[in-house]
């Protein structure tokens, strides 16, 4: 069993990471990160059955594709802070010559990062590919993948979401971050979806629902749970409820922080309201 | 290493499709990594022997292009080698944004092979026809793109392709046209083949594009015009050095393709000119148009691509020196 206060301890030193990485450049997207700190945090120290160091090909070890890229801050924070390279790099997010580029990519050769996204409904699709590609080697591990709510009005993610259940792909687990808000405003506001959790079934999904997605203890018991769901016929999807935002007041409920850095002030706020924890970078 | 050089002999009419179909069958039998994906188009592109021989590495993914191309390069996360295949135009176009980020940027070893490429798809009209798609490839960077001539080098390529890390374009038609070619070839990536030699004007040729140069050349010769003949069959990279002395040679150049000449092969050979060595030239291609119905044939004369279109582009270019 994880020591819980360990992983909220690195939970808030993550958030402090994402603010202090978008503030830094004055760019890149810190609601959507702070909003999966949880979901990153839990999967890269307790769910995901990975191997010492980093190999492209990744058999004999689960798999992670981040398909809504924008959420860069949150995914290069926790892979520093889970030693796939060293945290003092976050110091070059965005700036020239580095290997963290304002979306993830393999072309600057980030361990951690087996394909590039930021063009956003693409990752389910990768994501399958490697889970058939596990099957094929005889490889029982999974895959696993984050998708944006608003992702989700991309047309290649229903292709993908049709094709996984038809072909029995139930060695992945597709977890959509269901924040309710995209750039422009509310996903209801933007483009209604309706039930997603009824889409996913229609389509022939396993679907469980995390209602608690910024508590660490239920994001765990949810992808355990979610875990337990494979192996069973079908592609399982995990409905993350977050808030956008969450942990700095002011960016929480409002799709305003989707893509804007906070000023000097708004940094000091959002600092003071996640305390150091395991030193910053 | 010198050009290439290559005899020719004309043996019987096949379509280029079949021959990356056969290519794809023996690659099922000698690689175990290669893996095939179709959206639909199982028998328009010849995949069925492979298929028949391994069922468990092929993946009916149905009409849905983008999809393939990202679980095209979810699969080279685990060592497989994935050839999609489609139409060229749902190959290029239709997923060109799924190509660039999962397949190209990403560095993923896919080979994206198309059929019924460019005009000679024929009746079905300019909906199919893609006469962009070698410009769309090449300007994607680490892409290499490809454009065999004949039922033979098709299946060489697709086979060399395999033993190729990284991402490629191959490109391939749908009507039976000369074979002409070794069956026993083996193909070099970016190197170009040299079929005749001549010191009037030099030819490059891609894809269904040779077979016409070559007949052009015959004509040429029977009227006192040496033309030297090459086939580039990799678009990207380009053999520069074939091209530059060739015409130092020939000091002109007709460049052949099945493909609009905003953006194919023949731009790329204006830019080695341009930077090296610059030449007169004249581009048979379409013309910034889309094509129509018709017979493979009829197209291929009324939009200019077929022997007697290069032979007047010879003539024009050589009184251009």
């Amino acid at each position: 069993m994880p020591n819980i206060k360990e992983l909220n301890d690195l939970t808030t030193q993550v958030r402090r990471d994402i603010l202090r990485m978008v503030h830094k450049v004055n760019s890149g997207h810190p609601g959507g990160s702070l909003g999966c700190a949880e979901f990153f945090v839990s999967l890269y120290n307790d769910i995901l059955e990975t191997k010492d160091g980093f190999d492209m090909d990744g058999i004999g070890e689960d798999l992670f594709f981040l398909s809504n890229g924008h959420i860069s801050p949150v995914y290069y924070s926790v892979l520093a802070r889970a030693g796939y390279f060293p945290v003092e790099e976050l110091n070059t997010f965005r700036l020239i010559d580095s290997r963290l580029q304002g979306h993830p990519t393999t072309h600057e050769g980030l361990p951690g990062i087996r394909i590039a996204s930021g063009s956003l409904g693409q990752g389910m699709s990768v994501a399958i590919g490697a889970a058939q590609a596990k099957k094929l080697n005889n490889d029982d591990h999974l895959v696993y993948s984050l998708h944006g709510d608003g992702e989700l009005q991309e047309g290649q993610n229903w292709e993908a979401i049709m094709y996984a259940s038809a072909k029995k792909v139930d060695n992945l687990i597709s977890t959509i971050d269901l924040n309710q808000q995209q750039i422009d405003g509310s996903t209801d506001d933007v483009l209604p979806m309706g039930s997603l959790k009824a889409k996913f079934e229609a389509f022939g999904w396993t679907v469980l629902e995390i209602e608690e997605g910024n508590n660490v203890e239920a994001v765990l018991k949810g992808m355990k749970d979610a875990k337990a769901l494979t192996g069973q016929g079908k592609p399982v999807c995990v409905l993350l409820h977050t808030v956008m935002g969450h942990g700095v007041d002011f960016m929480m409920h409002t799709h305003a922080w989707h893509g804007k850095a906070p000023n000097d002030e708004q940094l000091e706020n959002g600092l003071a309201q996640n305390p150091e924890t395991l030193g910053d970078y | 290493m010198g050009i290439i050089m290559k005899t020719y002999t004309y043996t019987e009419k096949k379509d280029t499709r079949s021959g990356f179909g056969a290519g794809l069958a023996e690659l099922g039998r000698t690689n175990p990594n290669v893996v095939a994906l179709c959206a639909d188009l199982i028998g328009s592109l010849k995949m069925d022997e492979f298929i028949k021989e391994n069922p468990e590495r092929f993946f009916q993914i149905g009409i849905a292009e983008a999809n393939m191309m990202g679980i095209a390069a979810g699969l080279t996360i685990g060592g497989k080698i994935p050839f999609t295949g489609t139409f060229a135009n749902f190959s290029t176009g239709r997923v060109y944004d799924q190509i660039r980020q999962s397949i190209a940027y990403s560095g993923k070893n896919v080979k994206v092979c198309a059929s019924h490429a460019g005009i000679t798809l024929g009746e079905d009209g300019a909906t199919h026809q893609i006469l962009e798609d070698i410009g769309l490839m090449k300007m994607l960077p680490g892409m290499v793109v490809i454009n065999p001539c004949d039922y033979n080098q098709t299946k060489a390529a697709t086979m060399a392709i395999a033993e190729y890390d990284g991402p490629v374009y191959l490109r391939f038609g749908r009507p039976a046209v000369p074979v002409f070619t070794p069956a026993d070839q083996k193909f070099e990536i970016g190197k170009a083949v040299q079929f005749t030699e001549g010191t009037d004007v030099t030819i490059v040729a891609t894809g269904h594009l040779v077979w016409e140069a070559l007949e052009a050349s015959k004509a040429l010769n029977e009227a006192g015009i040496s033309a030297e003949v090459i086939n580039i069959h990799t678009i990207k990279p380009l053999d520069d050095k074939a091209i530059l002395d060739s015409v130092a040679k020939t000091g002109c150049i007709v460049t052949a393709e099945e493909h609009n000449y905003l953006g194919g092969l023949g731009e790329s050979v204006a830019r080695v000119l341009a930077e090296h060595r610059p030449t007169p030239q004249e581009f048979v291609a379409t013309k910034d148009t889309f094509g129509e119905s018709g017979t493979p044939a009829q197209l291929m004369d009324k939009y200019g691509l077929n022997s007697a279109a290069i032979q007047k582009a010879v003539k024009k270019v050589i009184a251009r020196k």
